[in-house]
């Protein structure tokens, strides 16, 4: 068996955190850097090495470092699992994630805390790979919490804040909630199986065909409610758009690219047990379908650029979401690396033009700034199109196999592709509305608000002098080439990024899905039996990836229309933010009560203030601060403290200093001894 | 030949006249005097005991015997301590009232 040394894909990482997070206080800002890039590249070239020799393999390659927990039967070991699903995670973590860290070098420079960042960069990268590389949920569920710990830590990074601070805390219990569902789910499994090792669980379930719905619903269904938490859908989104507050590419890595697509990829990991319930994915398609389509929707009217891209990852999961829930786990997870591509550079390009613009973050004071930094401009151009749909853009390619997957599932397909479909043109329409506000038009910001840090806040310290670079023209820059040249390598993997899907009805061979096949579709069926395990039980078994004969056509028309709508959506944005800007107000104005919902992002927040958190705080102020902190557990320890007290302070009085009242006292009780002793007290005492 | 019971009579009232002593008297010196009236009431059923212990084995048994012995020697070091105790009491206190010496109540 070839030793691949998996466990050292997430060590590195971890290594580069202790050496940072220990003396890189004391480092120069370059050994920082250094060790910081170096942690981070190793794991990439590792998994290039894995990657040319993956073809020898035989799959999937486990390897066990040792025993973790061992109670009873029930053992829990570190082990890590690489099949076609794995390598597809690890390329995306560690190649995006690398080039975050190139570009963060540049973004960065100027912040205090440079060594704090890089630290908890990593950090995110080691439990980010444990979480992918693991071969147990238990080992998962380890990398599960690490990355939440992490993206918590980088949220409230400008820890002086309150709103970073609070937002911090708020993707952080949110996702809590989330990881019960998880928990649970582990707990069942345990219980049904006495393992938690996917192969095992695996191998179980498939071994009992008859096992349809029943508990593996309620363990998919717990699954689910963990996904929701981490990949942000509904009902528990409201913590992304929040976690806007850390640092740009922070937003780019963890809550664009990497982290919240860990829901989509726990599903895709333990399809086998989905593929065994329609409820459950039922249930993920309808989530993922809402999702996308709530989101798309709020983020129509947002004026922070970094919220408006946050709420389209929001929408853009939903979509992973909806292919996981027809049973096109493959669509899902292409979606997932595409997603990565174009998402995480137009968090990097926002970031670019945040940092062109010295902290500025409302769309509404951008503008023009097409010709003042043109690289930044190019890139996300690139990136805009490609999420909107564009074809031959990388967007383009995986949205559409989602929506074609999902026009052809059984059940209440039609009607989640429609709504799929629209949202995609919601989606062309905010970006392009991004696109317009941010590049073209004339500049609206004041020219003093440009040249000076506008947003002192974002900054840890404030700071007294500013630096050689903002003393150029007005203060709007080019970013430096280490920010520049990610940007450039991630727009061109936006571009060309789907091509590796291209779908066979567009005459392309879809190896992404062929190649993903095996790991994500274990329990194989073809479409004729899955169509007549439909007709004759009535569920949803395997909707396989492979078009079915005569669809390429279908699949050729349903693109066409989705490019269709996606023009629609840009010339709607074009006639509004660039023909006649005047135009948005006017129609905000008219359609008021519509356009109020979707600004205050159907009041959600609010409603969760209302109906959890108050009731929570009530609860824990009034009913256990109060009632059982103070009332029961206080009062408790005082009343014995008290008690103790008063009788010491009784017996205390026995101690006279009266040397004869000391030997009455012996004396006294010796007899009583003697008494005892006598009529057998004690004899029948120590008898027992 | 004597049985043990008178013995063990004569200590056990012997002990009680220490305990009545002890708790009775006022005087250091006689509170003093009682215990070693005590001891040696202890050591008067000690040696009963032994006797008794070899007339029923048939073979000497000294264990007692020399234990009074141990008894004897601690309660001639403790006559000397107390003593001394007591004259630095006198010199202290001017009294040899025990009930005037209670600086240790709480």
């Amino acid at each position: 068996m070839t030793d691949l040394h998996l466990w050292l894909i997430p060590l590195v990482p971890f290594a580069g955190f202790l050496v940072n997070g220990l003396v890189g206080r004391k480092f120069p800002k370059v050994l920082v850097t250094t060790v910081a890039l170096i942690a981070s590249a190793i794991p990439m070239i590792q998994v290039a090495m894995i990657v040319a020799r993956f073809g020898s393999l035989t799959l999937p390659h486990v390897e066990t470092i040792g025993t973790w927990i061992r109670s009873g039967a029930f053992h829990a070991d570190f082990s890590f699992q690489l099949d076609q699903l794995t390598l597809v995670m690890l390329c995306v973590v560690t190649g995006v994630g690398f080039l975050i860290h190139v570009y963060s070098v540049g973004y960065m420079a100027e912040e205090e805390g440079y060594w704090r960042f890089f630290c908890y960069m990593n950090l995110f990268l080691f439990f980010m790979l444990t979480l992918v590389l693991a071969e147990n949920f238990l080992l998962m569920f380890v990398g599960w919490e690490g990355v939440g710990l992490a993206s918590y830590l980088l949220i409230g990074f400008y820890y002086l804040r309150d709103s970073a601070a609070n937002a911090g805390r708020k993707a952080f219990i949110v996702n809590r909630i989330g990881d019960v569902g998880f928990l649970l789910a582990m707990f069942l499994l345990i219980q049904h199986f006495g393992t938690l090792s996917f192969s095992q669980v695996f191998a179980a379930i498939g071994a009992h065909p008859e096992w349809q719905g029943g508990f593996l619903t309620a363990v998919a269904l717990l699954l689910v409610l963990g996904a929701t938490g981490k990949s942000a859908q509904i009902p528990l989104y409201v913590w992304l758009p929040d976690a806007m507050e850390g640092p740009t590419p922070v937003s780019a890595l963890i809550h664009a690219a990497t982290m919240v697509t860990a829901g989509v990829y726990m599903i895709a990991r333990s399809h086998v047990i989905f593929d065994r319930s329609s409820t459950a994915l039922l249930v993920v398609a309808v989530i993922g379908t809402a999702t996308a389509f709530v989101a798309a929707t709020i983020g129509m009217a947002q004026t922070d650029i970094k919220r408006v891209l946050a709420y389209s990852t929001v929408s853009q999961l939903g979509y992973m979401f909806l292919g996981c829930g027809v049973a096109a786990y493959s669509a899902g997870i292409f979606h997932l690396v595409t997603h990565a591509f174009f998402k995480a550079l137009l968090f990097l390009a926002a970031g670019s033009v945040i940092h062109a613009l010295s902290g500025e973050q409302d769309m509404r004071v951008m503008g023009g700034l097409r010709r003042k930094i043109p690289v930044t401009f190019w890139t996300m151009t690139a990136a805009v199109f490609a999420i909107s749909g564009a074809p031959p853009l990388a967007g383009f390619v995986s949205k559409d196999e989602i929506l074609y997957q999902a026009f052809v599932a059984p059940g209440p397909g039609k009607i989640l592709w429609a709504i799929g479909l629209l949202t995609a043109g919601f989606t062309a329409f905010y970006m392009f509305r991004l696109w317009y506000m941010t590049f073209f038009g004339e500049s609206r910001a004041p020219q003093e608000l440009a040249a000076v840090h506008s947003r002192r806040d974002t900054k840890l310290v404030t700071e007294t002098e500013p630096t050689q670079e903002h003393h150029h023209a007005h203060g709007v820059h080019e970013s430096p080439k280490v920010m520049l040249i990610p940007l450039i390598i991630l727009a061109i993997l936006s571009v060309i990024g789907g091509w590796m899907g291209w779908p066979e009805g567009l005459g392309g061979g879809n190896w992404f899905s062929h190649f993903l096949a095996p790991a994500v579709k274990a329990v194989h069926m073809s479409y004729e039996q899955a169509t007549v395990a439909l007709t004759t039980t009535g569920q949803i078994a395997n909707t396989p990836n492979e078009s079915p004969a005569g669809s390429k056509q279908l699949e050729l028309i349903l693109a066409v229309i989705s490019t269709l709508v996606a023009a629609a959506g840009w010339l709607v944005a074009h006639v509004m933010y660039y023909k006649r800007p005047e135009l948005p107000e006017r129609f905000a104005a008219k359609v008021r009560g519509l356009y109020a919902l979707i600004a205050n992002k159907y009041w959600v927040d609010e409603f969760y203030g209302a109906v959890v958190v108050t009731p929570v705080l009530f609860g824990a102020r009034y009913l256990l601060n109060i009632l059982i902190d103070r009332g029961v557990i206080d009062g408790g320890t005082l009343a014995a403290g008290y008690t103790a007290q008063g009788f010491g302070a009784l017996v205390a009085r026995i101690q006279s200093g009266n040397i004869r009242s000391y030997a009455g006292w012996l004396a006294l009780f010796a007899g009583i001894l003697l008494l005892a002793s006598y009529f057998g007290w004690t004899a029948h005492f120590w008898a027992h | 030949m004597i049985p043990i019971a008178w013995y063990l009579v004569l200590s056990g009232i012997l002990f009680s006249i220490g305990v009545a002593a002890f708790l009775i008297k006022r005087n250091i010196i006689t509170v003093f005097m009682s215990i070693e009236l005590m001891l040696n009431a202890v050591n008067l059923s000690f040696v009963a005991f032994s006797r008794n212990w070899s007339q029923i084995t048939g073979h000497l048994q000294v264990s007692g015997q020399i234990f009074v012995f141990f008894v004897m020697v601690v309660a001639a070091a403790e006559a000397a301590v107390g003593l001394a105790i007591i004259i630095a009491v006198f010199r202290a206190r001017n009294t040899l009232n025990v009930d005037q010496v209670d600086l240790m109540k709480l």
